[in-house]
């Protein structure tokens, strides 16, 4: 299965979201490079709305996403409550 | 296959065609294995130069930055040009050695295999 | 009572799908002029999607948001004299290359996507190309702004939309882009959006804007990542065209795989440029271009191209080649501009002792045998006080424009020659890639606007080269070019540090 990936800047946003991502994809790599971190999965990786606002202590809307965003590897799907990243081979 | 257009029969005008040189023909010269020169090199030359002329000022101009330049022996040296085998003749033009416009000549020197002999 | 909330779906809906109307009155083809020629076919629009369901209104409020913060970190260095914190001087050379070289590119993109989102029939594209431009302009702007404080230090910033449409090396981006704006409609996407955004650009704006972080490069970090979160949008948007293509027509297919093959090659011979940015511009050192071209085209890509492979798509053409080009070209290009450093309008300089170093730490294949050596030549001409720079003009390829200094991968001591003749014309190519590009449309690239071939038609003034580069690129002859070593660049730099 290919890799997906999300990449966000580092600052005091991205740290809990990767720790969201973290708790609910425990097979991720994340690998801290200058002013970004990486965070790589096979085949598919999450983000969860609720897992986010929990980490952060506030409403989260999964389209603030972006103002963190550096860049994203696989096909993206995203709702209300999720933005999912998956390969299908 | 020709280009799909808005315009049926679409044909975009030759930049450089020979005429728009100003009696010159555009002729490229690369030194195999001397790769200090990143690449071949362009000259715009009237087409009745002599070929000796053409090496001994044009590409002198050029190539003579290289400390291998001076050591050439011209008996020796490998010509192409446009990928086949060549042998010029110093007396002889361009034109009639067959040197045209964008033609590509390179040459190769036995021996002199560029700096330390490492191709540069 | 509160108003219910919409949800994505439903908003996406209403904002973008049920903006459009029926043409009742007048022909669709009218309408659409430039939607067929290129022999795509459509069949049904509605089924072009938007993964993040991006409506105007949200558009405004996050694009608002990242401007602010952006713009503050721009305040920010300018208040605390930001140029004093880059790692060494050398490495401001990379941002006028990217000032020269990719924010006009921004703005050709730009003004291709307002072009483009005009000619589709279908609502939802017409709106994701709506947004792209704007987001292509707020790039070239961001871009200006971030680094117009450098101008005030610097030389060779002073000119950079002049110098874009004539210097030399600038025709290389320049007719990328001017390639694509000239295709139809669909190419255009193909050729930015999926093969340029999605395959290439995370090579410019993640590992190297990662580099200009490590530099102390603090706006231009910002600027990069700032526009790279527009660009994973179009990226997103990339994958989803050529998705949507492939399905609406299997007709569709080998037309999408002929502007793939021929645009990842466009794309790779841009990123030469790139690669010796990384390799030889950024002082301190985050990853290799080899390292950075495995993670984001060999992995990255190459999970997209599997995916891909149920349409029918393979693996661009000449994929296998790029692979052992990416062990040359950034030295490739470095030795290019070093030999030519006379005619660019940055500073170029040979690499110190410990990146000549690094370099055959990363490149342990070729590094030492094939580039080592013409460093050394360099360093012994610059000690007899003869600093090379190559005399005579160097033969462009006709396709990438690039000077013909690539060389054969099966023997990569000797340079690759390619030619092919067409109406009684002989044209000269530095690929295969570049070669089948031009024969599949010489009708369109018998005029490349070949820089050397223009000087020397007249087109340029001159005849000197001196008088070309200051007056027809605009150089300040003897602070914009020639060697970092000696450059007004360095003097001001020492002043700087020693007061």
């Amino acid at each position: 299965m290919s890799k997906v990936y999300l990449i966000l800047q580092d600052n005091d946003v991205s740290r809990f979201i990767v720790e969201a991502v973290e708790d609910d994809n425990p097979e991720i790599t994340v690998i801290y490079q200058p002013a970004m971190i990486r965070m790589e999965a096979e085949g598919q990786m999450v983000v969860n709305r609720e897992t986010v606002e929990e980490k952060l202590g506030r409403d989260w809307d999964v389209q603030e996403l972006h103002l963190n965003l550096v860049s994203l590897g696989g096909n993206v799907d995203e709702d209300d409550d999720k933005l999912e990243l998956s390969w299908a081979v | 296959m020709p280009v799909q257009a808005i315009t049926p029969e679409y044909t975009g005008d030759i930049k450089d065609k020979v005429e728009n040189f100003h009696g010159n023909q555009v002729v490229y010269v690369g030194w195999d294995q001397h790769l200090m020169f990143p690449a071949a090199f362009a000259w715009p030359v009237p087409p009745q130069m002599s070929f000796g002329d053409f090496r001994d000022q044009v590409m002198d101009s050029g190539f003579s930055s290289h400390p291998e330049w001076k050591q050439i022996n011209w008996d020796k040296t490998i010509w192409m040009l446009d990928g086949e085998a060549f042998e010029p003749d110093e007396s002889q033009s361009l034109e009639s050695l067959g040197i045209g416009h964008k033609s590509l000549l390179r040459f190769r020197t036995p021996g002199l295999n560029g700096f330390k002999g490492m191709g540069v | 009572m509160a108003a219910k909330k919409l949800n994505l779906k439903d908003k996406y809906k209403l904002l973008t799908r049920d903006l459009d109307w029926e043409f009742s009155y007048e022909d669709r083809k009218e309408a659409f002029p430039y939607e067929e020629f290129e022999g795509i076919k459509i069949t049904d629009w509605s089924k072009w999607e938007d993964p993040f369901r991006l409506t105007m209104d949200a558009y405004w409020k996050y694009q608002a948001e990242k401007e602010k913060k952006l713009y503050a970190i721009f305040d920010a260095f300018q208040q605390n004299n930001g140029h004093l914190n880059v790692s060494d001087p050398r490495y401001v050379n990379a941002v006028k290359l990217f000032l020269t070289g990719v924010s006009p590119l921004e703005y050709q993109a730009y003004q291709g996507f307002a072009h483009v989102g005009r000619q589709f029939g279908g609502v939802g594209a017409r709106v994701a190309c709506q947004m792209q431009s704007i987001d292509e302009l707020r790039h070239v702007q961001t871009q200006v702004h971030a680094m117009s404080p450098y101008n005030k230090f610097f030389d060779g910033f002073h000119d950079w939309t002049h110098m874009h449409d004539r210097v030399w090396y600038l025709s290389v981006p320049k007719s990328f882009f001017d390639d694509a704006r000239t295709g139809g409609p669909f190419e255009f996407l193909v050729a930015i959006s999926f093969s340029f955004e999605y395959v290439l650009t995370n090579l410019l704006f993640v590992p190297f804007m990662s580099g200009a972080a490590h530099n102390g490069d603090l706006n231009t970090v910002t600027f990069g990542f700032s526009a790279q979160s527009d660009e994973a949008r179009h990226m997103t948007l990339g994958l989803e065209v050529i998705k949507f293509l492939l399905e609406q027509h299997e007709d569709n297919v080998p037309i999408v795989q002929k502007w793939i093959d021929k645009w990842f090659w466009r794309g790779c011979r841009l990123l030469s440029l790139v690669g010796m940015m990384m390799d030889y511009m950024l002082p301190n050192k985050v990853m290799s271009w080899k390292e950075a071209w495995e993670v984001y085209f060999e992995e990255a890509g190459g999970a997209l191209f599997k995916d891909l492979a149920r349409y029918g798509i393979r693996m661009p053409k000449y994929a296998d080649v790029v692979e052992k080009e990416k062990e040359h070209v950034s030295h490739q290009a470095w030795w290019t501009f070093y030999a030519y450093g006379h005619a660019a309008g940055f500073h170029t300089w040979i690499p110190t002792d410990k990146e000549l170093d690094w370099l055959s730490e990363k490149y342990p294949e070729t590094f030492d045998k094939y580039y080592r050596p013409r460093w050394e030549l360099a360093k012994k001409l610059e000690a007899e006080g003869k600093r090379f720079y190559s005399q005579a003009l160097p033969q462009l390829c006709t396709t990438c424009q690039v000077p013909m200094m690539f060389t054969d991968m099966e023997n990569p001591g000797e340079l690759s020659y390619r030619s092919t003749e067409y109406k009684g014309e002989k044209y000269h190519f530095c690929s295969d890639g570049c070669c089948d590009i031009f024969k599949d449309e010489p009708e369109k690239y018998v005029q490349s606007w070949l820089p050397v071939h223009q000087i020397f038609q007249g087109n340029c003034g001159g005849p000197d080269v001196p008088d070309i580069l200051k007056d027809f690129y605009h150089f300040n002859l003897g602070a914009d070019n020639l060697d970092m070593k000696g450059s007004p660049d360095e003097e001001r730099w020492k002043q700087w540090k020693s007061a």
